[in-house]
C-alpha cells in the first residue's frame, strides 16, 4: 500500500530540477486556483483540488515512472465496484448514453441524467460520423475482441475508473466521480460488447 | 430547422473534393464567405458608442482610458495587451482593463459592471461591444503583449503552468484536448495551442462573431466555456488564472499580424 | 425599437457596389413557437426613386447583410436602404456613393 511519504518522496525527487525564478511552486498555484475559483451551480471548490493521481500526473507530464504508476493504478483499481453477474446492459441506451455530452457541468441541472460524451473522443457506430480522434478508435470493438465476462470486466472497469488501467489516462473516472451510474455503465458496456449494437455491425 | 439545414448544405458543398479536405479545413471556403457578409462593423459602432457614453457616478466617458499606450489611445493598443499596469500592479488584458476603466474613471462598481459580462444573441453585453470596437483598432498591428517586466514573466510561467495542469471532475488539463496536433473533439478541429504556428491565427481573429450563435465571444468568455467543460469550478472574471493563460496564448502568438475582429463558426 | 444600421456604396468600374447591414432578430416561427419577427420588406431608393422593392421571408438569419450592385451611378448619388418588418418596425439609413 503506497504511504503518502512514499508518494511524496517520488514527487519531490522528480521535481528536483533548478526551476525558472518566475515559475510559480505547485502550492502557490494550488493556493492561485483556490482564490481564483468560485463554486457554481453543481461544480464545488473540491473539484480544483488535485489529488495524487492529477498531481503526479502533471509533475511527470503524464509520464510517470513503471513502478509508481503499477502501485497507484492498483489502488484506483480498488475503486471500482463490479456488480455481480453479467455487466451487459441495454445497447440501446448506451447508444443515446455515448451520444450525449451533457453532465456534470455547473450551467446544467444535477437532477438531469448526463452521458459519457464518448463521441467527444472515440469513434464508434460506423453510423456516427462526427466523433472525436482524443482517444483511440473503438470501432468493432466487440467484434474483434469478443463479449465475454473477462471483456466485460475490462469495458466496465475502464470506464469506471481508466486510471486503474493507465494512470495518466486523459479518460475522466465516469464511475468513482458519480458521472455516470452502474446501470449506465453497463448500458455502454453493452453498446461496446453487444453483437446487435451499431458499433458490432 | 431550415437556417440550418441551408448552412449545412453549403458546408457540404464545399467540402465534396478529398484533395482539398487533406490541405486546407473543410471549412475554410465557408468561413472566407461568411466573414465577407458578417455584421462585425454594427457592433464596432455599437462599442464605439458606448466607449463615448457618459456613464456611471462620475457621469463620464471611456475617452480617457489608458488601455497601455496613453489615457485614449486606442491605435495598437488591443495588439500590445496583455501587458503590466503600473497604477495596478497587474498583468491586465483588455476586458480586465477596461472593466478597470469603467470603476475608475466612471465611479462604477465591479458587481454591477460585471452582473453580465458575456452575453447572448440578442443582446451582447457591453463589455463585448467595447471589445469588438477597442480591438478592431488594432487590426494590422503586429501582436506584441508585454514579456519583459518581471510580472509578464511570471503571468507566461503561472499561464505555462496552468496550461498542463490536470484539475476538475474529470482531470482534464488544456493539454488533454490542445496540446497534440491533429485532433478533433467530435467534428471540431482542436489546435495545439502551444504551438505558435497554431495559436498565431487564433489570437489574431479574436474577439469575435460567432455565426453558430449569433453572438459575440472574447478571450475571457472562451477561458470560462473551457473550463466548464473541463467540469471544473468557475473561474472568476478577469483573475491572475484567466488572465495569465491569456497572455502565455498571447506570447506564443507574438509577431503575427492582428487581423480581427474575426468571424467563427 | 429597431438596431443599427449601416450602409457603404462604392463605384466600382460602371457599377455601384452597395452592402448595407441590418440588426435584427429574424426569428422564425419555429424559432418563437408562433411568434415571427423578421423583415417582410425592403426598399432600395436611388436619388429619391424606388429601383428594389424586395421581399424577404424567415429563412434569413439574424443580422441580414444585404449587398448588391447597381449599374452606373455617380459620386455623391443618395442610396436609401429601409426595412418593414412583421411587427411594423421600421428602420432605413441613407449614404452618398463615395
Amino acid at each position: 500500500m503506497i504511504t503518502k511519504s512514499t508518494l511524496g518522496a517520488a514527487v519531490a525527487a522528480l521535481v528536483l530540477s533548478p526551476a525558472a525564478s518566475a515559475e510559480p511552486s505547485a502550492r502557490e498555484v494550488q493556493e492561485i486556483l483556490k482564490r481564483d475559483f468560485r463554486p457554481r451551480g453543481q461544480a464545488k471548490m473540491d473539484r480544483m483540488d488535485q489529488d495524487a493521481v492529477q498531481r503526479l500526473c502533471t509533475t511527470t507530464n503524464n509520464k510517470p515512472p513503471a513502478d509508481l504508476a503499477k502501485k497507484l493504478e492498483a489502488d484506483q483499481m480498488r475503486t471500482i465496484d463490479f456488480p455481480k453477474g453479467s455487466l451487459m446492459g441495454n445497447w440501446k441506451e448506451g447508444a443515446k448514453i455515448a451520444w450525449s455530452g451533457q453532465g456534470m457541468q455547473w450551467h446544467e441541472d444535477p437532477k438531469l441524467p448526463g452521458g459519457g460524451g464518448c463521441y467527444n473522443c472515440h469513434e464508434m457506430s460506423p453510423q456516427r460520423e462526427a466523433f472525436g480522434t482524443i482517444g483511440p478508435s473503438l470501432a468493432a470493438f466487440g467484434k474483434k475482441r469478443g463479449n465475454g465476462i473477462e471483456m466485460q470486466k475490462y469495458v466496465y472497469g475502464k470506464i469506471y475508473n481508466a486510471k486503474a488501467y493507465n494512470l495518466c489516462s486523459e479518460m475522466p473516472r465516469f464511475g468513482t466521480t458519480n458521472s455516470l451510474t452502474e446501470e449506465q455503465i453497463k448500458d455502454l458496456t453493452a453498446y461496446l460488447l453487444d453483437p446487435a449494437s451499431p458499433v458490432n455491425k | 430547422m431550415m437556417k440550418r439545414a441551408l448552412a449545412c448544405a453549403a458546408v457540404l458543398a464545399l467540402t465534396l473534393s478529398p484533395a482539398a479536405a487533406q490541405q486546407k479545413s473543410p471549412y475554410a471556403d465557408y468561413q472566407k464567405k461568411t466573414t465577407e457578409a458578417a455584421p462585425l462593423e454594427l457592433f464596432e459602432l455599437v462599442g464605439e458608442e458606448l466607449w463615448k457614453k457618459k456613464q456611471g457616478p462620475k457621469s463620464a466617458s471611456l475617452e480617457q482610458c489608458d488601455l497601455g499606450q496613453g489615457p485614449g489611445k486606442l491605435k495598437g493598443a488591443y495588439a500590445r495587451l496583455p501587458r503590466y499596469f503600473k497604477d495596478t500592479g497587474e498583468v491586465m488584458d483588455l476586458e480586465s482593463r477596461l472593466v478597470h476603466c469603467m470603476m475608475s474613471l466612471q465611479g462604477r462598481s465591479r458587481e454591477e459592471i460585471l452582473k453580465r459580462p458575456f452575453g447572448n444573441a440578442d443582446k451582447p453585453s457591453e463589455l463585448e461591444y467595447l471589445s469588438m470596437y477597442v480591438a478592431r483598432q488594432s487590426n494590422g498591428f503586429k501582436i506584441d503583449p508585454g514579456t519583459r517586466h518581471p510580472k509578464e514573466k511570471e503571468a507566461y510561467a503561472l499561464g505555462e503552468k496552468l496550461f498542463s495542469w490536470r484539475t476538475g471532475l474529470w482531470d482534464f488539463s488544456c493539454t488533454s484536448c490542445h496540446g497534440e496536433e491533429g485532433k478533433r473533439i467530435r467534428a471540431s478541429e482542436l489546435p495545439q495551442l502551444d504551438d505558435p504556428k497554431q495559436v498565431s491565427p487564433l489570437i489574431a481573429t479574436w474577439p469575435a462573431y460567432r455565426v453558430s450563435t449569433s453572438s459575440l465571444i472574447t478571450l475571457q468568455w472562451r477561458m470560462n466555456n473551457c473550463f466548464q467543460q473541463m467540469r471544473t469550478a468557475e473561474p472568476i472574471f478577469g483573475s491572475e488564472t484567466v488572465n495569465s493563460l491569456i497572455t502565455y496564448l498571447t506570447v506564443k502568438s507574438k509577431g503575427a499580424t492582428y487581423s480581427g475582429p474575426g468571424i467563427k463558426r | 425599437m429597431a438596431g443599427p444600421m449601416k450602409m457603404r456604396a462604392t463605384l466600382a468600374g460602371g457599377y455601384t457596389d452597395v452592402r448595407v447591414l441590418m440588426t435584427h432578430p429574424m426569428a422564425t416561427e419555429q424559432q418563437t413557437k408562433g411568434q415571427p419577427h423578421f423583415i417582410q420588406n425592403l426598399t432600395v431608393k436611388v436619388n429619391g426613386k424606388t429601383v428594389i422593392e424586395g421581399e424577404i421571408s424567415q429563412a434569413i438569419s439574424r443580422n441580414p447583410v444585404f449587398s448588391f450592385r447597381l449599374k452606373g451611378g455617380a459620386k455623391g448619388d443618395k442610396i436609401e436602404v429601409s426595412w418593414l418588418d412583421n411587427k411594423g418596425d421600421t428602420n432605413k439609413t441613407e449614404t452618398a456613393v463615395a
